[in-house]
């Protein structure tokens, strides 16, 4: 199974967890594990998840995500997690 | 599993030090375009790139946005035309609608150059390679994305010092030719010695005759993140430094091989090699020469230098070896001059001279890269500047080019302004003394000793 992992990064505010996570269910994308910190204001979370299902390509979902984040102030990645796999798994 | 900490650092290279590939080179065969009808010839090329390289850019932007990763450019080479040509081609002018051909295809597929207008001619030249040479300076000056390599020489053939000469006059007829752009048709010619058949990289990217019907090439790049993990062992000793370089080029050629296996898969085409270089561009942060800096030395150029650039580049050949199966292409340091701001601001400071840049090719991965010099230089001098970078190439068995710009109504201390990624230049000093009797001689360097291992 191909796992999205999708980062936010960004000043706190009220409803960043909400807003994201409702964005995930409006295209059927599962969330398998969350950690996030709030350090000196600065919220900083990352998800991994099942988009699978999601009607939607990574691709696509990054768009959403990143204009989304726009809309409340931090900054939303979404990315195929082969990235990360690659660079710090041999 | 992964975690939030290497999320964070590999993202901070892309969003912050500018992490990057720097391209996809998708390598065409021509070879079987061969027509001795000229009309034929060129039709048979455009229909091949369209056939193969319609879903290039498409597919490289799908992956940029899929894996978050930014790919610069995507492009093509092709098989040297001098030999795709020459049935066809019985004069310059008919190599250029080569050129032209190539140009509409680049065009049409939407890649930003287009490679292998190029002859290889280390130890001789036939009517073909002469042919195609001279039709260089007019096909750069009509085209917009070509651009133009001639291998002059090798460490298994010596220097065909004829083709030196030769390419003294092309690159002066290439900078007339496009002197109201401040000669930047010569900054899409590039003169080899030891070329490689799979590099990725521009001006010198052909696609050799060793290679298959089409690959996939792809060059990696990344001095600024290079540069950031330096800034964090300042004053450490050599093998701490050595170590981070290489850790830190691994990391980077692992995402160039992602990408390549990816953009392999999807388009179908093999994938041939990744390049791990370390190519600048004129941003804050994508600097060589700011490594350079961080390893220790006040400018480039200093004292210490050539020895800080032939770690750096050992460091990202042995970081990079262990994350691909395949490397090749030029792999190691570029030391471009108007590419890199670092460069730039070292001759700025009168730190850093051709001569000095000339050491530095010993140890780097290329050679006398980007660099303009006053239009006056005589040819003959611009020969002799090529013949001394050959030999450097041939003698240490490594691939070395030039790439100088003798920018036409310019002297030293005026600023030369290219736009993008091949950036500004301040116009550096050649040395004045002739060398016209060296150069006029005739015939070529025989290979060196070291060259007769059967």
């Amino acid at each position: 199974m191909k796992k999205t992992i999708i980062t936010v990064v960004g000043k706190d505010t009220v409803g960043i967890i909400a807003k994201v996570c409702t964005y995930l269910a409006e295209n059927n994308v599962n969330i398998l594990d969350i950690s996030q910190t709030i350090v000196q204001g600065f919220f900083n979370m990352m998800m991994v998840t099942d988009a699978n299902n999601s009607q939607k390509s990574i691709a696509e979902l990054a768009e959403g995500l990143e204009k989304l984040g726009a809309s409340i102030g931090v900054s939303i990645r979404c990315q195929h997690e082969d990235i990360f796999n690659k660079m710090h798994r041999i | 599993m992964i975690n939030m900490f290497e999320v964070n650092e590999t993202n901070k290279m892309i969003t912050q030090e500018n992490l990057d590939v720097r391209t996809i080179t998708m390598g065409i065969s021509l070879l079987d375009c061969i027509s001795d009808d000229l009309e034929q010839l060129n039709q048979n090329i455009y229909d091949k790139i369209l056939r193969l390289a319609h879903d290039l850019v498409p597919t490289g932007e799908a992956i940029e946005r899929e894996y978050g990763i930014p790919i610069v450019n995507k492009r093509i080479s092709v098989t040297p035309v001098a030999l795709v040509g020459g049935n066809a081609c019985k004069t310059p002018e008919d190599f250029v609608t080569i050129a032209k051909t190539l140009d509409k295809a680049a065009h049409e597929v939407g890649v930003n150059f287009i490679g292998g207008y190029s002859a290889l001619v280390s130890k001789g030249m036939t009517k073909n390679d002469e042919n195609l040479i001279r039709s260089i300076p007019e096909a750069l000056a009509v085209t917009e994305r070509i651009c133009s390599s001639v291998n002059v020489g090798s460490t298994k053939c010596g220097i065909n010092m004829d083709a030196v000469r030769l390419m003294g006059d092309i690159v002066k007829e290439t900078a007339e030719r496009t002197k109201d752009r401040d000669s930047l048709g010569c900054a899409k010619l590039v003169v080899l010695c030891n070329a490689p058949d799979d590099n990725p990289f521009m001006a010198g990217a052909f696609h050799g005759v060793t290679e298959a019907d089409a690959i996939i090439n792809v060059g990696v790049s990344g001095p600024g993140v290079v540069k950031q993990a330096l800034s964090e062992v300042r004053g450490k000793n050599f093998e701490i430094l050595c170590e981070t370089i290489k850790k830190t080029a691994f990391k980077v050629t692992r995402v160039g091989q992602l990408v390549a296996q990816e953009a392999s898969r999807r388009l179908g085409i093999p994938f041939g090699i990744i390049d791990l270089s370390l190519a600048p561009t004129p941003a804050v942060g994508d600097s060589v020469a700011e490594i350079l800096c961080e390893i220790g030395v006040e400018y480039p150029g200093a004292p210490g230098t050539t020895a800080a650039l032939a770690l750096l580049n050992d460091q990202v050949k042995k970081g990079g070896v262990m994350a691909s199966s395949y490397v090749g292409g030029l792999s190691g340091a570029f030391i471009p001059v108007s590419e890199d701001q670092g460069m730039i601001d070292a001759v700025t400071a009168g730190a850093l001279t051709i001569e000095k840049l000339e050491a530095m090719t010993c140890v780097c991965s290329v050679g006398l890269d980007m660099i303009a010099v006053p239009g006056d230089t005589s040819a003959a001098s611009i020969a002799g500047v090529i013949a001394d970078e050959m030999a450097i190439g041939m003698i240490n068995q490594k691939t070395t080019a030039v790439r100088l710009i003798p920018v036409v109504g310019k002297k030293v201390g005026d600023n030369v302004e290219f736009g993008g990624l091949l950036g500004y230049a301040p116009v550096m000093p050649v040395n004045r003394f002739k060398c016209e009797n060296f150069v006029d001689r005739g015939g070529r360097i025989p290979a060196p000793i070291h060259s007769f291992k059967n």
